[in-house]
Parts: structure tokens; sequence; C-alpha cells
């Protein structure tokens, strides 16, 4: 599988660790009143398309980016990526 | 048809045959409904009818019976777990894996030729003696070899100048490996037997509903109603339980890759895991090394893996036994696996009434097979849950009681 | 009449002939010839014995796909089983053996399984060996097992180099036959990066078995000059030898290239190629008659190939059976070299008139053979079923030919049949960026096969941004070919091969389909038929074809089953390559450690010092007793540079941390150091270790050895994904310093010899303070913090320096008992303090398991905060961190052994928690050991068994505090 860094060009996937389902981004607010229920979603349950889906992958032998994949699950063709932390502001910012 | 020495000898000598299961059609409704014709779901219909008094039951596969993961795997059985909530379970199919050829009359040529699990220092064997006296405290055989007996054992090991020394390792004689294949035949046969409909080439594209309750399935060779529905479709458990509503699980799918050599005369004894690094291997009857690793830690339906692991789980294969150089690879295939969360199974009721889960197997499937059907059974048939399988709750990630062998947490391409 | 060598023709070099020998008997070929070759034209037909009947076999192919001649190569460790002696370049000196045999080729007792043929059908062993049932593992399985095969390994270690390399290339051209290289061509000469990797050791596929004109020269000189053409072009990469036994995501090809001339013997490639053209050719399909599997039996176009490029006749009379019009080029072959040959045509209505000299049966079948060792006659029925026996050496048989499909399906694509060619052709769901040409697309034609290539070729450059470049292609044959499948002859008793090697027959589908097993898949696993070492290329679509007749339901509708990677078998050892596996770390003193003479141990990919042994100790009980007393009597010295370290700087660098840990951090002073304690986000504990504020803005952490890369990895995470508003960067230095631990009464006064620029007072610099000075000039970090409890440091300076420091520790620190001491000493020290490491660290226990609760702040949040307040985290029964000694002096408990209370049962349902480790005191003298217990806090002084089944020890142990030594910390803070 190829993955083209926004930085770093195309690599090859055996550069990255991939650690899951980009949900791992979008913490709960942990002083909300549903704080428990929120957290145990966050960290425990999880869509797990059959198609399209999204997933943070760190450059642990490159550039140490995390970057957020989108892959489709059925083909395995990389579909987009991006440096998280680009989606992490984005996203903040639009909160 | 029981089979014995004598329908053997006359089928020598006769072209007649007769088919294994019928092929039915789906009746409108049953009291069970089992989705998913795999291993664990032909158990499961099979020790409904033959331990529970269920046969009005319906087994619904959108392929062919065993064309899931029970027909894709290493075939190891072994029940050398950890932790409280896994060893009765494991030891519990263990015995069904040793009274199975008996049990159900078909021989699924399970081969009790020990596993090991290698330790490569100090603190691998302390954890491996914790291990081996915990199967011990549920009455489950396990004995800790020092070098000396590892090379008793298998001395083909690269006890001299391996990347890893082996200090020893962890023996559970009565693990081996069965026909993975034969399991699933021998599950539908006698579920068959006993009356059982095994509806093939029949997709569930979705679940009926009766107010609150699931009341069956929809399929594409109809509705078929259904007082107790129980899903086994592990590797496509979301896609089929969003159907039912739950849109989120605690379950990722991961491709797990596996790989067969070249037969080859017998020159590995039993199933043995490398400490080091991620590789197990045995040798089939038919001589082929059956060999795997790691899963390849991105979320998959594809069935099929890429060459890093490949690389991986070949260089610590030869990294330990450096004689399987000329050996050559035969053909890989890649499982979806049903990864959860903390790397065991559920076995639950679900929130829906009606509707029961049996999924989660991360890549440890296989050897459960037995138990998993008996206990997935016990559940519908009782609507309760036997002690043995009690942990194994949907809703343990809300409450901590977790069952994680790995202690890596809420990661599933860790476990 | 056996096989000869022609006088003159083929592509073999008569000038240099090469001895050879098998199973012992010498023979002799020429270069160019495969064994396989050498040996037919030496007169041997009988090659192999099948799997399961032990049945004689010749080469039934002459390519990779061959299932019967597989040979053993070589001797001792060099040995190397399940060759094909159909690919194997023969050369001075070879031997080889036959396999699976016993106690010879000719005369197999294991031949008398095809006595037992009736009881050994299809699905046999699930339904037998299950009486009585003990006998299954002690008398049945071992039999079956030592029947498996076919070849064996040395069990040695086998010598020789292998390789592996990646490549990149805008087109990967699969095959060099005409389609290949015509693809090549086109694509070349557009100015693509091309590599073309081709199976055999010469260029042109079927063109070198055939006779066929290319541009009006041979078609092997055609295929020559085209290489020669391709080698010219700087950006053109020839690989021969080279088989592409994978397609993987992202256009990666597995390549596996043999290379006998060079340093290794093989090269496992990744090429990545942003196009490829598939123009892998065909494989010949066999005919299911009554023993067609006898040594002499083969495909035609093996048969025509043996005599084209290999100037072989195979055999004087020849019978050729086929249901299309390209085996009469076989039987013209054949004719035109002076065989004897009959032509027995399934057709009727076959068009055209016999060739010159071939007696031509329309209409006709061949019922049956004879001959055990070898084919000596086959049984022809004619159009009009007429049957008489004919003496035959050679039955050349064909029923079509089947494209190589295989990589085409290696994402899950099915192929296509198609009527018109009678094959299974490339469905549409190729990979991506694969095309495929020629006869692997169905062509049938030479001419056709060139002009697909150049297409795909031309396709390729534009679709690249490439101008093709047109140019003619060369005239070549182009005859349409009438093909119609054929399988099975019908109306005749006796078994019919289907899967040679595995020895699945028509009747073994039968019984397979009427037992329920009529879906393909089912089929296959049922039957074995396709899982041989030549994984079903030769006969799996002639199964097919068996069962589409039995059912009745069209081939097209009985489908294939799956094809996976690989394309054919890759030697493990390739795969592995030069490459050892996981590299060893060595940390900075590892060299001054060697001088010691210290025994090393490894630590995950670490190798750690573990203890120092000095003359005269005799075992590492006493060294490590004599280490572990010295940090506690006087000053040791210890290399800790294998703990991660991660500089933390920004302006947020003191909130970034806050979040992470769980204990605060915000407000740590400058120059000041606190142990940290790190959840995972589902609140267990991931890592503990030291955080020290250099600056206002600058931090460095520590983590455990194991946890560095996993604690980088999160904190990059939580930086990037989570928090990247936070000014804050970090870099792990893990490598670029060398930390020694300094530890002992003395650690002052060794230390102040040492460092210069620092005053070390306890006012000026107390316990946690850190700060910066030097050492022989350079900077040296300091951090007061202590691992074993006593006065200590931790000294990190540059990596290149750490060996000259552990040099001026020992020289400054003669007088003073400076000790170096090793991982094991270490572990002594840490659990007489009773501080937690790997095994209280499990990944299950959270603080409060580790005693570490009150660390936890209550007034923030942090990663794991949330979660760890989850019911059975926060459950107060849960095991937690006690210490135990053992009521009985000298007594020894291991880690790994279970708790139970005094007077219960010894069972799981029993037990209360377990011994994680324990260590031999010397400074107690006695065996110390730190234990998770429930509501272990609370039951100090109770007693109970400590029982370890496995090693069948008990020990009577005390509940004790886990802090053993100086529970105050006086000593740490002296």
């Amino acid at each position: 599988m190829i993955i083209d860094h926004p930085l770093c060009g195309p690599r090859d996937a055996r550069e990255f660790t991939v650690l899951g389902d980009a949900a791992w981004m979008d913490r709960p607010d942990p002083a909300a009143p549903d704080a428990a229920e929120a957290f145990h979603a966050y960290a425990c349950l999880r869509a797990n398309p059959a198609g399209v889906t999204r997933e943070l992958w760190w450059h642990e032998h490159g550039d140490r980016s995390w970057l957020v994949v989108t892959r489709d699950t059925l083909s395995h063709a990389v579909l987009k990526v991006e440096l998280a932390e680009d989606v992490a502001r984005a996203s903040k910012a639009a909160r | 048809m029981r089979l014995s020495a004598l329908t053997l000898l006359r089928e020598a000598f006769s072209p007649e045959r007769t088919p294994v299961w019928r092929t039915p059609e789906p009746k409108p409704a049953y009291r069970v409904i089992i989705v998913g014709g795999g291993g664990h779901g032909l158990a499961t219909a099979y020790y409904l009818a033959k331990e529970f008094g269920v046969t009005d039951v319906a087994v619904v596969e959108k392929g062919w019976l065993g064309s899931g993961n029970v027909g894709r795997n290493t075939t190891i059985i072994r029940s050398n777990y950890l932790l409280d909530g896994n060893i009765p379970f494991y030891e519990h199919s263990m015995k069904l894996w040793e009274g199975l050829e008996q049990d159900f009359n078909y021989n699924a040529m399970v081969s009790q030729r020990g596993v090991l699990n290698l330790c490569h220092s100090d603190a691998q064997r302390d954890a491996y003696a914790r291990r081996g006296n915990a199967m011990r405290l549920h009455g489950v055989d396990a004995e800790l070899l020092d070098a000396d007996g590892v090379r008793a054992m298998a001395p083909f090991l690269n006890f001299d100048d391996a990347r890893f020394p082996i200090k020893g390792g962890l023996l559970q004689k009565r693990g081996g490996t069965a026909r993975h294949d034969a399991v699933a035949w021998g599950y539908a046969r006698g579920a068959d037997l006993r009356g059982v409909d095994l509806i093939q080439n029949a997709e569930v594209t979705g679940f009926l509903r009766e107010g609150g309750r699931i009341a069956g399935v929809q399929t594409t060779r109809g509705a078929i109603r259904a007082g107790r529905t129980g899903v086994a479709v592990a590797g496509n458990t979301s896609r089929v339980m969003a159907m039912a509503g739950f849109d989120r699980l605690p379950i990722e799918s991961h491709v797990l890759q596996a790989f067969v050599s070249e037969g080859l005369k017998p020159i590995i004894p039993g199933v043995i895991t490398y400490g080091a690094g991620h590789f197990y291997i045995s040798q089939s009857d038919k001589g082929g090394l059956v060999f795997g690793g790691d899963i390849d830690g991105y979320a998959s339906y594809a069935q099929r893996g890429g060459l890093p692991v490949l690389e991986d789980v070949v260089e610590a294969g030869m990294a330990l036994m450096p004689m399987i150089g000329r050996a050559k690879l035969l053909r890989s295939w890649g499982g979806i696996m049903d990864m959860s969360m903390d790397g065991s199974p559920i076995i639950d009721r679900t929130p829906a009434e009606g509707l029961y889960l049996n999924a989660g197997w991360c890549y440890g499937g296989f050897k459960a097979t037995p138990a998993s059907g008996w206990h997935f059974a016990h559940l519908i048939a009782k609507d309760a849950p036997h002690p043995v399988a009690a942990a194994y709750r949907l809703d343990r990630f809300r409450t901590g009681r977790t069952i994680d062998e790995k202690g890596m947490g809420p990661w599933p391409n860790l476990h | 009449m056996t096989g000869a060598r022609l006088p003159e023709g083929g592509l073999i070099d008569r000038a240099r002939p090469l001895g050879f020998t098998f199973d012992g008997k010498p023979f002799a070929g020429f270069q160019g010839d495969t064994l396989a070759s050498a040996l037919i034209a030496s007169g041997v037909r009988v090659m192999g014995r099948s799997f399961k009947y032990h049945r004689p076999r010749g080469a039934l192919t002459m390519g990779s796909e061959e299932p019967n001649a597989l040979v053993g190569v070589g001797e001792g460790p060099d040995h190397e089983p399940n060759v094909r002696a159909t690919t194997l370049e023969l050369r001075e000196g070879l031997r080889a053996v036959s396999q699976n045999r016993w106690p010879s080729l000719r005369f197999d007792a294991l031949a008398l399984n095809d006595l037992a043929a009736p009881l050994l059908g299809a699905g046999f062993y699930y339904k037998t060996f299950m009486w009585p049932a003990t006998f299954w593992e002690r008398v049945y399985e071992p039999l079956i097992r030592r029947a498996a095969g076919p070849g064996a390994l040395s069990g040695a270690p086998a010598p020789g180099r292998e390789d592996r390399a990646f490549a990149h290339c805008d087109l990967l051209v699969i095959g060099a036959g005409p389609a290949g290289l015509a693809a090549a061509l086109a694509a070349g000469r557009a100015g693509l990066r091309v590599i073309v990797a081709d199976e055999d050791a010469r260029p042109g596929g079927r063109l070198l078995a055939e006779r066929l004109e290319v541009g009006g020269v041979s078609g092997a000189d055609w295929a020559a000059g085209a290489w020669a053409e391709l080698a010219s072009m700087a950006q053109v990469r020839l690989m021969s030898r080279a088989c592409v036994f994978g397609v993987y995501d992202g256009g990666v090809y597995g390549v596996l290239q043999r290379t006998p001339d060079g340093p290794a013997r093989n090269v496992y490639w990744r090429i990545h190629a942003r196009r490829a053209v598939l123009a892998a050719g065909a494989t010949e399909r066999p005919v299911a008659f009554p023993d067609n599997d006898r040594p002499g039996v083969m495909l035609a176009g093996a048969v025509r190939a043996l005599l084209n490029r290999w100037a072989t006749l195979a055999g004087r009379r020849v019978t050729v059976f086929a249901a299309h019009d390209e085996a009469w080029r076989t039987a013209a072959d054949l004719a035109a070299a002076g065989a004897e040959v009959r032509l027995v045509d399934v057709r009727e209505d076959a068009p055209g008139t016999a060739p010159q000299g071939v007696e031509l049966v329309r209409g006709g079948r061949v019922t049956g053979t004879r001959g055990r060792l070898g084919l000596t006659g086959v049984r022809v029925r004619d159009g009009r079923g007429v049957e008489c026996w004919r003496e035959a050496d050679i039955l050349a048989v064909s029923g079509g030919w089947s494209p190589a499909v295989h990589l085409t399906c290696h994402h899950r694509g099915r192929p296509v049949w198609r009527e018109d060619v009678a094959a299974f052709v490339p469905g549409p769901d190729l990979p991506p960026g694969l095309s495929v040409a020629g006869a692997a697309a169905g062509a049938v034609s030479t001419a056709a096969a060139l002009c697909e290539g150049d297409a795909a070729g031309r396709a390729a450059a534009e679709a690249l941004g490439r101008a093709p470049v047109r140019a003619n292609l060369p005239e070549a044959e182009d005859a349409p070919v009438s093909a119609a499948a054929f399988w099975l002859v019908e109306g005749v008793k006796g078994r019919a091969w289907v899967d040679f090697q595995n020895d699945v027959t028509v009747k073994d589908i039968r019984t397979a389909e009427a037992e329920g097993f009529g879906a393909v898949e089912h089929l296959k696993r049922y039957t074995t038929m396709g899982m041989a070492t030549d994984q079903g290329r030769v006969g799996a679509v002639l199964g097919l074809g068996v069962l589409a007749e039995i059912t009745g339901s069209g081939i097209a509708e009985t489908g294939t089953t799956i094809f996976r990677p690989p394309y054919a078998p890759v030697p493990l050892a390739a795969i592995a390559g030069a490459h050892g596996f996981r590299p060893t770390r060595r940390p900075p003193t590892h060299g001054w450690a060697e001088k010691r003479g210290a025994v090393f141990v490894e630590v995950g990919p670490w190798l750690r010092a573990q203890y120092f042994p000095r003359p005269g100790e005799t075992g590492w009980r006493q060294t490590v007793d004599r280490e572990a007393l010295a940090v506690r009597e006087a000053v040791g010295f210890c290399d800790v540079s294998t703990l991660g370290k991660i500089d933390v700087q920004g302006a947020d660098a003191a909130v970034f941390l806050d979040r992470l840990y769980a204990n605060p951090m915000l407000k740590l002073p400058v120059g000041r150091c606190r142990y940290g304690l790190m959840l995972r986000e589902d609140g267990c504990v991931m890592d503990d270790g030291t955080v020290a504020r250099l600056a206002e803005d600058h931090f460095v952490v520590s983590t455990t050895t194991g946890g560095a890369a996993g604690v980088f990895r999160h904190m990059e995470f939580c930086r990037q994904c989570l928090w990247p508003d936070l000014d804050v960067s970090l870099v792990s230095v893990t490598e670029a310093w060398a930390q020694t631990a300094v530890a002992g009464p003395r650690a002052r006064d060794l230390l102040s010899r040492v460092i210069e620029g620092l005053d070390l007072a306890d006012e000026a610099f107390p316990f946690l303070a850190c700060g910066e000075g030097r050492f022989e000039g350079a900077p040296a970090r300091l951090f007061r913090i202590s691992y074993s409890g006593e006065l200590a440091y931790e000294v990190a300076v540059r990596a290149g320096r750490g060996e000259r420091l552990a040099e001026a520790l020992a020289a400054a620190g003669a007088d003073l008992g400076a000790t170096p001491y090793g991982t094991e000493a270490m572990g002594v020290l840490r659990i007489e303090k009773g501080h937690v490491a790997g095994p209280e660290l499990d990944g299950r226990t959270t603080p409060a398991d580790l005693g570490l609760a009150k660390m936890v702040s209550t007034k923030k949040d942090f990663i794991g905060a949330t979660l760890l307040r989850r019911e059975g985290l926060a459950d107060p029964a849960r095991p937690a961190l006690v210490g135990l000694r053992p009521v009985v002096a000298g007594a020894g408990v291991s880690p790994g052994a279970h708790l139970f209370a005094q007077g219960a049962p010894v069972d799981a349902g029993h037990a209360e928690g377990r011994v994680t480790s324990a260590a031999f005191s010397p400074n107690l003298g006695e065996t110390v050991a730190l234990g998770l217990l429930k509501r272990g806090p609370d039951r100090i002084g109770e007693r109970l068994r400590a029982v370890d089944p496995l090693r069948g020890r008990e020990a009577m142990v005390e509940v004790v505090s886990p802090h053993r030594i100086d529970p105050e910390g006086g000593r740490l803070r002296a």
C-alpha cells in the first residue's frame, strides 16, 4: 500500500504505524454531564465501515507526522491523505 | 447415516452417494435462526439441536457452508490462556474438541501434538509461569520447560546464534490442530441430521421487527421469521449488526494473513510459537508448513494483506528455525477478523429483544468453535449465559470489566 | 522407443555438454537444457511419484506449472526439495534425486495405496480412522504424516545468500513472449521506465517452443532481437528468471528472481509500478480419460517444446489427442521430425486435411492407456465407435489453453468464461493499473499477441503522459483457431486424473458433488483439487469443466475458485533475505562493559549488561549480590541509556505534560524533577518515568525501556491530533544521550570528582533537583532521582562520551568502592525498594493497583481520567501491590506463583493474587517479593500460601509493605 504523504510524497505503508479510527481525534469534553458515556463511545465503539473509513497513521519511520488517511476497506484504495494537525485545527475552528 | 467401517466399505464398491446435508428451501418461520454458516454458526445449530433440544432451527449463510474464517485459519487448538474470564471457556472448548469425532461421528482430525510457546527472557519466563499456573489452577495441563526441555522436543530450533536466545517454553501437550474444513462439515452434517435447515446462498439483507423486538431476517431468499435470532458472522459483525440498528460496536475488522508452504516430509512435531517475534507454525498432515503472524494493522474487509507482514513473519521464522529457508511459500490468504477492544469475544444478548450476538473472536476463533457454539446455543435456548461464558458481555467496555489477555487496551489492532 | 535427442536444431548449445546425476546415475545434457528435457532426451520417463497413490509419473509439462516432475536438488544442508525438473536449468555437476518413494523410484512400496484406491477416494479421511477412538493420534495419524511429502527439508540451515530489493518503474511487463516484448518495446520507445520480468532464462515465451516465424526470422531470433533493443534503452531494466508472483495494494508487485550467477541464489523484489501489463501467456489443459497420468502422457505443447526448443523427440510413436486446430501443429511438427504420428481429434467436423504423414482420426477418443512405468499403448475409439489398442511411446494431449489469469485475481477479481476461445479470461475487476495482453487475455495467434501487447504498451505511455511512437509490427502467424471445450471422455471405465499431483480423479469429483460438495470451493477443499504445489495451474480448470459436465450447469456458471498469491512457490529464505530479524541495539557503554567482562542480556531490542563478574566469583548470584550491596554500602553505577528520553519544548510544554500525566505537572519548578505516571485513555497505567524541568519552556521526560517508542508515539498523537493549538514540540533524544545512574551513599562524593560546575551539596542540589554541569568540559545533565532508594543521580552526557564517563567513574571512584552494576542488581534494588516495573505494569493495572492512587490528580483532566472511574477499574476488591516475604528464612518465592489464604483450596476460584517480582536481597538476607493481592494493603501481616504448581513449589509468605528498604526515604534525601 502506498500512502501519499502531504509533505513527503508517496511512501510505502511499511514506514507507518496505524493507530486506528480517526475517531480518536474527537476526544470528548470531560466536563460534560455525559462524559462517562461519551468517553466509553470514544475509546471503545467503532462504526467499522465496509467501505470508506478514516484512520490515523503515524509516519514512524519518516517525519513523524500523524496523518488522517481516508481509505476504502473493501478495495484498499487510498482516497485522501491529510496532516492530522491540519484536520484537528480545522475541526477545532469549526466547533 | 451413521458412519462405520461397514458404510465405508460399502461406499468403496458402490457409486451411490448421498448428500452429507440436505439443501432445503427456507420455511417461513423457525424457532431460532442463526445468521452465519461458518464454524461458530454451525456449531451453535448443532448444539442447539443436540444439547438443548431446539431443532426448529435454520442456519442462513450468504455463501457456502464454512466459507468464513473456519475455512481460512491456521487450525490451531489450545486452551493456554491467562485470565479467569477466558481459561474455563477455552478449556471447555478443548474438552469438546477431545470428544468431537465420536460426538459428531466425523473425523475432524483433531490432533493433540502439543502447543509450545517459547520464551526468550527471564521476564517472559515469569509471565509464562504466571499463565501456566493459572491454567493449572483451572485444571488445564501446562508444563514449563527449560532450554534443555525445549531442545529435546525441537532440536531444530536455533539455539546457537539466535537473535533472541531460547530460554524455555510453556507447553500445553493437549493443544494441537484440527482439520478446519472438516470441523465445519462435521457440525453441518450433525445439525442437518437433527433436523436443522442449512440454507446456503441466502444473504441477510435486513432484520424483521415486531414492535421493539427482532423477529427474524430478510434474506436474498426471502423473509424468514424466528422467535430468536443469533448472529455469528465474525469478520462481518459490524455490517450485519448495523442492519439491526447497532451502528457502533466494540469491534474493528482487520485482515490476518496466513501462509502455507509446499508439502514436506514431517519435520515440525507440534505447534511452536516464537516469543520474540510474532510467528507461529505447525505442519499439516499433508506436509505443508502452516504459519502466520500479526495482523496487517489497518481496518480491512478485503481478505488480502500486504508483503510487509509476510516479510516480518518469515524473518521471525527464519531467526527461530533457519532450516525452513529452502521450503517454499505455496499459498497465502487473508481472513477478516472481528478484532474486539480487549481481544476477547462477545457472547451476549443485545439490547434488542430476540437478537443474540456471538462476535469479537479476534484471531482466536477457530479453537473456540465448539465452546462458542455450545455457549451461544445455551444463551439462545435459555436466554441466559452459562457461568463459563458469562464474562463475555457486550457492556464490559462500559463497566471496565474487560478481559485483556495482552494488556494492550482499546486498540484492536494490538490484540 | 523413448525420448531421444535429434542430431541438430533446438536452442541448446551443443558445444557445452553438461554432466549430471539423477538418483545417482550419471547423465549428460547441454547448456540450455532443463533437467526434464535432458532426462527425456536421455530416455528417462519416470521422474516422480504422485502424492496419494504413489503412481509413477513423468513430466507432463515443460514449465513452472509442472505437477509431476518434482525432484530434490543438492545434498546435505544444501538440499532443496520440490524443484520442478521442467524449469531447473541444467548445470555441470547437478545432483538431483527423486522424491516421495521408497525404496526407489521404480519400486515404491507405497504404490500399494494405488490398490486401495476404491477406499481412499474424496473425503475418505473424514469418514474413517475414528475407530477405536484412541487410534487416530496413536496409529492412523502418524502413518498419514509419514506418507506426507513430497520432498524433505534437510533439517539444517541452508548455506548461501539470499537477497531482497526494491525497484520502481512506470510500466512492469510481466512475461517476455510476443505480447510482453511488444508491450515493452512500445513503452520503452515512448520513453517510459520499463521493467520486463520473465520466468524463463531466455526471452520469447511460447515462441521458443514453436517453429513460427516473426518478422521473417525465427520466433526465438525475433525475441532475442527485441530483447537486445530493449537492453539498449537506458530506462529499461530486463529481468529474466524473474517470476511475478503477486499483485499487492498500491501497485506493488512481488517478484522472485533466480540469480544462479550472482552473489545471491535468489533476489526477492518488491516492484512499485505505476502500470503493469500481464502478458504471462497461457497454460495447456489436459483431458480426463482413463489412466491419463502415465509417464509418456504429456501436454501437446510440451511435446512440441521438447522438439523445437530442446531438439528432443519425446517418442517415436506418438498419438496426439486434442480438440482444436493447434494440436495439428504438434502433429505436423512431430511428423516432420520423423515420428509416426496419429492425430485423434474429438471433432467430427475438424476443418482441413491431415498434415503430411499424419494419420487422422476424426471424432475419435482416447479411452485408455497402458504401460506400468511408462506408456506403451493407447486405446483409441474412432468416430464409428470402434476401439483398438495401438502401440505408443507418447500421448500428446491438449484440452485447450487456459490464460494465465492468476495475477488478475489477486484482488479478488473473478475470471469469466469466453466460449469462443473455450477458456476463462480475465474478468473486468482487474487490480488498479493492470492490463492484460496476448494469450493471457485469450488472444490465440502470434499476430494478435503482438498487436495487443503493442496496444497495451502504447496505452500505458499515453496514460502516463508520453507520446506513443508509431512502429510497424512484425509479420506473424494469424491463423484463425477454432477451439471447443473438451473435458472428459465419457462412457469408459477407469480412473481419469484431474489433479495429477494430489491424485484427484473424475470419480472424486463425482463423489464430492453427490455428497453435497458441488460448490467450487467445497469441491477444492473436499477433494484437495488444486491444492498441490502446482496450485492447480494444470488441472483446476479441467476439474471445473468436469464438474460442470456432471452437474449439467455450464462452465461459466460453475465459476472458479479464488486464486491467491503466490503464482509460483517462493523460497522462504528469499523472503527473509540476508537481513537478520530485528537489529540489535547497544547502549553507549556497551564496548566498555564488554571490556569489563560483562554478561549481557536481551532487553527488548537492546543488549544490556546484566552483571559484571569478577575473577573468582563462582556464580551469577555472587556477582549480583556484590553489586547490589555495593550500591547500598558504597556507590555503584549503571548505564540506563535505554530508558526513553523525550525533549519537550515550547511555551505550552507544561500545559501539555499536565494533560498527559495523571499527576500534576503545571507547577513543577524549573530545576526540579518529578515522577510521572502516564495512563492510557482507558485508565490503565501506560508507563512511568521522570519529568524534569530544565527551563520554563523546556522539559525532558523519561520513559521505560520497553515503552519508549509507544510513549513517544502517544505524545505526538496528543500533540498533533488532540491539542494542535498548544505551542509544544517533541524530539526523541533517547539515542542522543548516554545516561548513567550513580547510586549509593558515596554517590555525591564520586560525582563531585567527575562533574564540574554544579554544587552537589544537598542544600544546593536536593532530592529531585536537576541541572546542568560539565563532564570533562562538555555539558552534563544531572538529575537527582533514585530507582534504588539510595542517594542517587542520573548523569546524562552526549552519547559519544558515555564510555568515557564510565571509565572516569570507575577510575575516580576506585577508592570509594565504585562498582558497575547491571540490570540484575538493578532489579534487586528496585524490588527491595518497592518500585514497580514491567511485571507490575502489565497493561491491566491501575494507579490504585500499584499503590499510586494518591498521585492521581482529581483536580484536572488528563488522558485516562474519565475511564479510570469505571466501576470495574475502581473496584476496591482489585488486587493491589504488596510486599511479600517468606515466613521460613531461606525459602524461595517465585514470580508467577499464585496466592491463597491458609486453609483455602488451591484452585482458580480461591486464588487471591500472585507474585509478580522476586529476588534474593543480599541486604535483607532473604527473598523479597512484590505481588498483587486482593485488598492487599489492608492485609499487612497476614500469612498466605504462594503456590507454584508448574514447578511444584509452595512457600508460606507474609504480607508486608512493598518498601523494604528505608520506607521513610531518608537515604535518598541524604
